[in-house]
């Protein structure tokens, strides 16, 4: 059958009229936060302590937007007669946002896990400069960074819970097999003393 | 009453429904159109989803440079927006709202002729602004506005002619009290032309080839900035408020509603002119705009044939019932 001539028409209407009874989607940010996702690329977080300024973050980064200084310091031996080490010392940590784009990359790499997404993204400035956030403004955003998802139900354990289960698991049979060593012993000992009772007996 | 108190009042009745009403329906717009494209449209100005947006609007624009380009003839330029807006104001005070004396502003014996004649005058100012402004976008939509103007003007006359000839007046109140209510069937043909070409007439989309904003930039109004460009903008609205409110008083009934006219004659007036300007809004919102030849198509091998048949058949049905 062909079409009514005009249905079009009143299809356009329709269609106009229905959207006008449903909600809009419009967000009204600065008045009601938008709701992120967890893993948000908002901003980048660096956790200083886990940093060894092994600069892998800065040479992988595609803008070249990650700025680090360091210098090296020796560490005096540890036990007496033992070799002096070298550590190297963060100086300048920076981000400039204004060429990151925000690819991961950094974050991906850092094998010491240094540095995290944060959800966060207001920080728009009227001057371009404001924008290289340095370490303390880094290590701020580190304290809005949520903490890692759960895993899966059926996942496997995690790498450093593994390992640090399997020294607990270790520690504990050792400590086990001590004291069931020591209550052998105890009970020979006692067994050792109680057998020549009976002979003092007879003495 | 004193009687120049009387007109003073009267005037200033009509003055002040000609800027609330407009801005009424201007806000209207807004919030509708965004609705039906899925926004919310002004919720900032005023406080209270954005109600005082237009007072805003009105506000930027009083604040804004009033610039006559150099070639420009600087009479005519600066006279066009006037042209536009006046006939408008005009008009709104032939038309009746209640029974009776005081529902309008001046009862003119031949007021169906009078407004007809009085709205053409209104798409002067386009001609004019058009004309005057030395740009040649300006000249396209004001020679567009004048196409326009000339292919419209008959359907939305002849639609009028059926009206008065079934009420056998030209009088606008005189048309009113002498509506029944199966005159809706009647002249429902006449109506829709009537509706059609006036907001063939207003350029309004679907219909605003003449301010094509894409393909002119804004047509006639080009060069305007400041007040002179609110004005215009001001006519639009105020001309949607008299298409409407003509349009109940032609062929809705104006003041008459099912439960009489008894004091509330008024209200159903104004019922029926807003709910006509809600569905010129949703015709703006709904549709493309209509090409040039399209337009010219749509008024002298659509609307004139129906506008003559809805003539006819007012004659006849006329002859049979007398």
């Amino acid at each position: 059958m062909p079409p009514i001539p005009g249905s079009g028409l009143a299809k356009g209407l329709a269609v106009t009229l229905r959207t006008m009874t449903r909600k809009t989607v419009t967000q009204q940010y600065p008045d009601v936060q938008p709701e992120l996702p967890p893993r948000t690329r908002g901003v980048i977080g660096l956790f200083e302590e886990n940093c060894t300024v092994c600069m892998l973050c800065a040479r992988e980064c595609p803008d070249w937007c990650i700025y680090i200084d360091s210098h090296k310091e020796t560490v005096p031996a540890a036990t007496p007669g033992g070799r002096e080490r070298s550590r190297n010392v963060l100086d300048r940590f920076a981000i400039d946002f204004s060429l990151c784009m925000y690819c991961g990359i950094c974050i991906e790499v850092c094998p010491f896990d240094a540095l995290f997404w944060s959800p966060e993204f207001e920080y728009a400035e009227t001057d371009i400069h404001e924008l290289t956030h340095e370490r303390d403004k880094l290590r701020e955003w580190m304290w809005t960074v949520p903490a890692p998802p759960a895993l899966d139900a059926a996942a496997e354990e995690p790498k450093e819970l593994a390992a640090a289960r399997k020294a607990a698991d270790k520690l504990a049979a050792q400590q086990a097999a001590e004291q069931q060593a020591a209550a052998q012993q105890a009970a020979e000992q006692q067994a050792a003393e109680q057998q020549p009772a009976p002979g003092e007996d007879e003495q | 009453m004193n009687d120049a108190l009387d007109v003073a009042l009267r005037l200033l009745v009509v003055f002040a429904v000609f800027l609330v009403l407009p801005l009424v329906i201007g806000q209207t717009e807004h919030k509708v159109m965004a609705h039906m494209q899925g926004r919310l449209g002004p919720m900032y100005a005023g406080g209270f989803h954005g109600w005082a947006q237009l007072v805003a609007d009105g506000v930027k624009f009083a604040q804004k440079e009033d610039v006559v380009p150099a070639g420009a003839d600087r009479r005519i330029f600066q006279l066009a927006p006037a042209v536009a807006l006046l006939p408008y104001l005009l008009v709104l005070v032939a038309i009746p709202i209640g029974p009776g004396e005081g529902a309008v502003g001046q009862v003119v014996d031949a007021g169906l002729f009078f407004v007809l004649a009085v709205m053409g005058v209104g798409v002067l100012g386009s001609l004019m602004a058009g004309w005057a402004s030395a740009n040649k976008f300006s000249l396209l939509g004001g020679l567009r506005t004048a196409a326009q103007l000339l292919a419209y003007e008959l359907p939305m006359l002849l639609a009028a002619a059926s009206v008065a000839m079934a009420a056998g007046t030209v009088s606008l109140p005189g048309i009113v009290a002498a509506f029944e209510w199966w005159w809706l069937p009647w002249q429902i043909v006449g109506a829709l032309v009537f509706f059609v070409a006036g907001l063939a007439e207003l350029q309004r989309p679907p219909f605003d080839m003449p301010v094509a904003d894409s393909e002119i930039i804004f047509g006639a109004y080009t060069e305007y900035t400041g007040l002179r460009f609110a004005l215009f903008l001001l006519a639009e609205y105020a001309g949607i408020v008299v298409l409407c409110g003509l349009t109940t008083v032609l062929f809705l009934g104006g003041w008459q509603g099912p439960w009489g006219a008894d004091g509330l004659g008024w209200l159903w007036t104004l019922l029926k002119t807003a709910i006509l300007a809600f569905l010129v809004i949703w015709l703006r919102v709904s549709y493309p705009r209509l090409r040039e030849d399209q337009l010219q198509k749509l008024a002298w091998t659509t609307l004139v044939p129906l506008a003559l048949a809805q003539i006819a058949l007012t004659g006849i049905v006329k002859v049979a019932i007398q």
